[in-house]
């Protein structure tokens, strides 16, 4: 019913490029204010659900790299979660947790656990062992030698993971306004056969996921200077 | 109505929907029951099934030839990016709003989403494979045709069918929003709850949830099957974990 009441006709009937449904600059440039806040709610949905999802999944693998027997059970639960439509994760939730942003926080952090998971592990396993008995023989505790030298080396797996996992949230994210979180996808749903609106919001869908995941290159690069060393020889 | 799972609260009452028939919340029609339910699901598997035939039969000769002559890689790699960073609503949208809606339309449109894993899963899989082994088939007289027939495609299977099980999966589940393009999915109860009501829209959920893990589940054993068993013991021996993912962002 609420779906209904989203379902407005955005178009003013008396201009003629909206009526006859064309793509229309003016009435983007007129319009534009009204994507504004949808955007940085999309904004912050994303990088909410990727920042706690990071959280739980790379601390996660920090524990399963040590426990080995744990990988199993935590891939298969994560793969669960992976696997179940965030669109019907997002109506499975609201019986429990009701409308509103932490219902779509928590089915998009259970969308991404997975693959964040799994990149971390895959980049933990990737460091050479010589480089790891080289920091045990410079007397490194497994303490230090985790955090001196198999994260950072993992560090390329890792930020790949995070960018993967943040463009498809920002694809999952449109789909939130179903759990009443708003969002870009709450503008196309509104006027879906309008032209105009259909690129203008998803087009700043787009445009968002490779501004984030341009800053997370940038990012990577800071501070994997060694890999460029590499890469320029 | 039997209040059989009414223990459950709101999820009893949408299971009772999935097995009996309830009066439309707007009136007239009956709705719920499990032969609107079969409807739902035959209208979402062929939308389904088309779209990932189509999606393989382009992919999947397109990723071998360009995997086997070593160009394209960029075109290959990076589809999956590109598809990424595209929201299948925004896809679904575009479509309805420049195309039209319709069956024919929205298959279209799954293809379109299909088709990145699929391409890029291929190409790396092929490109895998060893240069040692491709050049032993050589020595013995293959033609480049028997080589990707007999040669590179056995040995590129298992990845090939992990891109289309996360294809198949993203289908299934964006064949949810089908009714936004006029095709009646088991999304229609989520859309249009007017129609349903609350438990059918819960209902709908249930059954999309558990029929893309069973997809996944399916697809997934297929993947094991197909594996060559000389092929299980190397990686066996050579891996310390079953799920490769590479710095290249190769997606298993």
């Amino acid at each position: 019913m609420i779906l209904e009441l989203a379902q407005v006709q955005i178009r003013d009937r008396t201009d003629t490029c909206e009526s006859n449904n064309g793509f229309c600059p003016d009435w983007i440039a007129d319009n534009f204010d009204r994507y504004v806040d949808p955007f940085f709610q999309h904004a912050y949905l994303t990088v909410a659900a990727v920042a706690i999802g990071f959280g739980i999944s790379f601390s996660l693998a920090l524990v399963a790299y040590r426990r080995r027997w744990l990988i199993n059970p935590v891939t298969q639960v994560t793969g669960i979660l992976y696997t179940v439509p965030s669109i019907a994760a997002f109506f499975l939730l609201l019986p429990i947790t009701g409308r509103g942003d932490d219902t779509a926080l928590i089915a998009l952090v259970a969308y991404v656990l997975l693959i964040i998971f799994r990149n971390v592990l895959a980049g933990l396993d990737n460091v050479p062992e010589e480089t790891k008995d080289a920091g045990r023989g410079m007397g490194l505790t497994d303490r230090q030698l985790l955090w001196r030298v198999e994260v950072p080396l993992a560090l390329p797996e890792i930020m790949a993971g995070l960018r993967i996992a943040t463009t498809t949230t920002v694809g999952l994210a449109t789909l939130a306004f179903f759990a009443g979180a708003g969002g870009l996808g709450e503008q196309i749903f509104s006027d879906i056969t309008f032209k105009s609106n259909v690129v203008v919001a998803g087009g700043l869908a787009v445009v968002l996921a490779a501004v984030l995941d341009g800053l997370i290159l940038l990012v990577q690069r800071a501070i994997t200077p060694w890999t460029r060393v590499v890469a320029a020889r | 109505m039997t209040t059989t799972f009414a223990f459950l609260g709101q999820f009893g009452e949408a299971i009772d929907f999935i097995f009996d028939e309830h009066e439309s919340p707007a009136g007239g029609a009956q709705v719920g029951g499990l032969s609107n339910m079969w409807d739902l699901m035959r209208e979402h598997l062929k939308l389904s099934i088309e779209a990932m035939a189509i999606a393989c039969g382009v992919s999947i000769p397109l990723g071998l030839w360009l995997g086997h002559i070593g160009k394209g890689g960029f075109l290959a790699i990076n589809a999956s990016n590109v598809g990424r960073a595209v929201p299948s609503l925004a896809l679904i949208a575009f479509f309805v709003a420049y195309v039209g809606v319709g069956f024919t339309n929205l298959v279209l449109a799954l293809v379109l989403l299909a088709i990145p894993p699929i391409l890029t899963n291929t190409y790396t899989a092929v490109r895998q494979v060893e240069r040692d082994t491709v050049d032993a088939a050589r020595g013995m007289g293959m033609t480049g045709f028997q080589i990707v027939r007999r040669v590179e495609l056995p040995l590129s299977l298992p990845l090939i069918f992990g891109g289309i099980r996360i294809s198949a999966v993203n289908v299934v589940a964006t064949a949810t929003i089908a009714p936004l393009a006029g095709v009646i999915t088991l999304g229609d109860p989520i859309i249009n709850v007017n129609t349903y009501g609350d438990e059918g829209r819960l209902a709908a959920a249930l059954v999309v949830a558990l029929l893309a893990v069973v997809t996944e589940v399916s697809l997934g054993g297929v993947q094991r099957m197909l594996t060559p068993r000389g092929l299980k013991l190397t990686t066996a021996g050579r891996r310390r974990h079953p799920f490769p993912i590479t710095r290249r962002e190769v997606i298993s």
